[in-house]
């Protein structure tokens, strides 16, 4: 058994050999043509969220490069052991450039890209950098801000009901931001969260939906990536707030506006920034005004209004005169985050733990 | 007309060749499913069963992923073989990996020999106190160990969440839910140079033939055996059903438990939430496969891992969904336990009487 492992390593070691000089040969010969570009997802493409978006962005690349680029993906890659794998797989295929695209595959995407220092790698939402490899991310909390006016209007029984992922402090910061937006326009308001500890669980997101409504909620906001939430707010004749794509599909009438995400500007910029040969390691941090984060028309159940004056918050926000993090703010503690007049710098905002007052429970520990 | 009649004694050379025959049949069906996804079969099937051995690479990730295999399909094994049902092996696995890591990050920074064994230790312990769970509440309770065990997992895997969201987690790391990185001296040595294959898989080997000799010169082997077969003649002859029930689930867990240190320890390198990733399940297709025994064992385990890497391959260059390894690696023990009647039963081709009755009840 043993030995034939070993006979087996011996040919194989040799065929690699034989395979990576092939290998070499023919990229040679093909590399000026085609760049290649590869993509890994933590779920689905089906998901309808998060990977769906970031799908979208692949396809983008495509329509806009066509020849010029050879695209790949895979998708339901486990944040475990298995991350490491495909992204040596990809690179080791001839990849020139790789997205991977969830936080949890910061660690092995290091890993790999040391291993290829000619391979760039692009990671989404993660802190950790090098020379071939990028972040990047999008200012989610501005939209939430904005959604947040309106939520505070809309609400009747003055509680928005949030489903949260990890207490991260992109999470923490969208909790934060949303609650902050309502309470501008409705000093009652409150928020109620529930943390279901996955990205991606339509039961456990459905359920927690459920519990949402029980406690009164008739808005419900999201930091998750099924449309579950969505599904039961269409039923329950609710509010709820698109998250990561456009969810009307699964809620025709609960939908009053969504975050979408999109990545396709960023993805196509990067994709030239290789083929230029001007591609450098960066850390991008978009948002509304950059398009990375868009927010589709308000929906009927708005009033006009209502619209406007979230419009008014949005173009503030777009123009850079308001920050949603604008002093004074207290945490929930009582002590002093920011100052009057005092705007949040993007280090502080980025390591975000802590809840603003007036945000009811704690953050899991 | 074709008659299945059963034999008086089970056939051993149907039992060694019903594997053959199930991945055989396995392949042919992932034919038809090809075909029908509109892919050419012939160059998915080379892609998933023959690609990943003709590069060293995938190799050494083959051997990454069986050595949990084999080593919690080992342990299982000797639990099937005796009739205790250990399902809960992916909570063990777990645990070990919790317990161990949280000995690596105890130790953080400190160097010496003695640290990895220690390490390994904690996850064996961890693995073993799982376990014990099922194996108390079976012994004094009479309670269905494969429920327990089941639903053990779910604990285990949240226990490890919330470990990791809360006091385990990395204090450079800004909230997000991961440890940190291990110190080198609490990771696995490399086996092979430049590639994720560790010592772990040369100790899986190792457990595989200690296995061995175990149920074959030992008399706890035989003592597995007649338990699983014969509990009213295991009676007679002294052996002890409670004290079968309890090595069964502490070797298995304890198995476990080192297959999980050694996933934290060797390809991951921390701990995070999404570490067990159903090891523990696969294991018992791995255990079947192998019909419980050692050196199928180490095949089986092998073959499993060859259906991760390949199957990934095939997503990677034919764009084939994700769900494709699972289907396999589900089709395949359909087939075994499909293919399984042959053993006990044969099919006769008899010339059609009037009035004859075609089937026999066993």
């Amino acid at each position: 058994m043993i030995l034939s492992n070993m006979w087996k390593g011996l040919t194989g070691a040799l065929m690699a050999l034989a395979m990576f000089f092939a290998a070499n040969a023919v990229m040679a010969a093909s590399h000026a043509k085609k760049l290649k570009v590869a993509f890994v997802y933590v779920g689905p493409v089906g998901d309808h969220g998060w990977t769906y978006q970031h799908h979208q962005a692949m396809k983008a690349v495509k329509a806009k490069f066509g020849d010029k680029v050879e695209t790949t993906h895979v998708e339901n890659v486990s944040e475990g052991p298995d991350a490491e794998r495909v992204i040596q797989q990809l690179a080791q295929k001839g990849n020139d450039l790789i997205f991977t695209t969830s936080f949890g595959f910061m660690n092995p995407t290091l890993k790999v890209a040391k291993r290829f220092p000619k391979v760039k790698f692009e990671h989404a939402t993660g802190f950790k950098r090098a020379a071939n490899v990028s972040t990047y991310n999008t200012r989610f909390y501005e939209g939430r801000y904005v959604a947040g006016v309106a939520a505070g209007k809309l609400t009747k029984t003055n509680t928005i009901g949030y489903i949260a992922s990890f207490p991260i402090p992109e999470v923490v910061m969208g909790i934060n931001a949303s609650y902050l937006g309502a309470k501008s326009v409705n000093p009652d308001v409150k928020i109620k969260v529930i943390w279901v500890s996955t990205w991606f669980d339509p039961g456990k997101e459905a359920a927690a939906a459920k519990a949402l409504v029980d406690q009164g909620a008739d808005i419900l906001f999201q930091h998750t990536d099924s449309p579950a939430a969505m599904k039961l707010a269409e039923q329950k004749g609710i509010l709820a707030l698109g998250q990561a794509s456009d969810m009307k599909a699964f809620g025709p009438n609960a939908q009053y506006t969504s975050l979408v995400n999109d990545w396709s500007g960023y993805s196509i910029s990067r994709v030239q920034a290789v083929m230029d040969g001007t591609w450098k390691s960066t850390n991008t941090w978009g948002g509304l005004k950059d398009g990375m984060l868009t927010m589709p028309k308000w929906s009927a159940k708005v009033p006009a209004d209502v619209a406007k004056l979230a419009d008014e918050v949005k173009a503030k926000i777009i123009a850079g005169t308001f920050h949603p993090f604008t002093g004074p703010l207290k945490k929930q503690d009582g002590s002093v985050a920011l100052k009057d007049g005092e705007v949040i710098d993007d280090g502080a905002l980025s390591g975000m733990n802590y809840y603003v007052e007036g945000v009811d429970g704690s953050l899991p520990k | 007309m074709f008659r299945i009649e059963p034999r008086k004694e089970p056939s051993r050379a149907m039992a060694y060749a019903t594997p053959f025959l199930a991945l055989l049949l396995t392949i042919l069906a992932g034919f038809v499913l090809f075909a029908l996804l509109g892919k050419d079969p012939l160059k998915a099937t080379w892609i998933i069963f023959i690609e990943p051995l003709t590069t060293l690479y995938s190799i050494s990730e083959m051997m990454v992923k069986a050595t949990p295999l084999i080593l919690i399909g080992i342990g299982l094994a000797l639990g099937f073989r005796a009739g205790v049902w250990n399902i809960g092996a992916e909570g063990q696995f777990t645990m070990g990996a919790l317990t161990g890591g949280a000995m690596a990050l105890a130790l953080y920074q400190i160097e010496g020999f003695w640290v990895l064994p220690l390490i390994c230790l904690a996850g064996i312990f961890g693995g073993m106190a799982w376990a014990a769970i099922p194996a108390l509440l079976r012994t004094r309770f009479n309670t269905n160990e494969i429920l327990v065990s089941l639903m053990l997992v779910y604990i285990a895997t949240l226990l490890l969440s919330i470990m990791v969201h809360g006091p385990l987690r990395s204090p450079e790391g800004m909230n997000f839910p991961e440890s940190r990185l291990f110190h080198d001296a609490a990771l696995m040595p490399v086996l092979i140079e430049g590639t994720r294959a560790h010592w772990g898989f040369i100790v899986a080997l190792l457990v595989a033939l200690a296995a061995y000799l175990l149920l074959r010169f030992h008399i706890v082997g035989l003592a597995l055996k007649v338990v699983g077969q014969a509990p009213r003649a295991a009676r007679f002859a002294g052996f002890s059903e409670k004290r079968m029930v309890w090595f069964s689930f502490l070797v298995s867990g304890g198995l476990a438990g080192l297959a999980g240190v050694f996933e934290a320890t060797g390809p991951v390198g921390q701990l995070v939430p999404a570490l067990p990733v159903g090891y523990g399940f696969t294991a018992i297709i791995v255990a079947f496969l192998g019909r419980l025994h050692p050196a199928g064992i180490v095949v089986g385990g092998l073959l499993l891992a060859l259906t991760y890497i390949g199957g990934e391959s095939a997503q990677i260059s034919m764009q084939l969904p994700s769900s494709t390894t699972r289907v396999f690696q589900g089709l395949l023990l359909f087939f075994l336990l499909t293919t399984d009647i042959l053993v006990n039963y044969k099919i006769k081709s008899v010339r059609a009487r009037p009035g004859a009755i075609t089937l026999n009840r066993p």
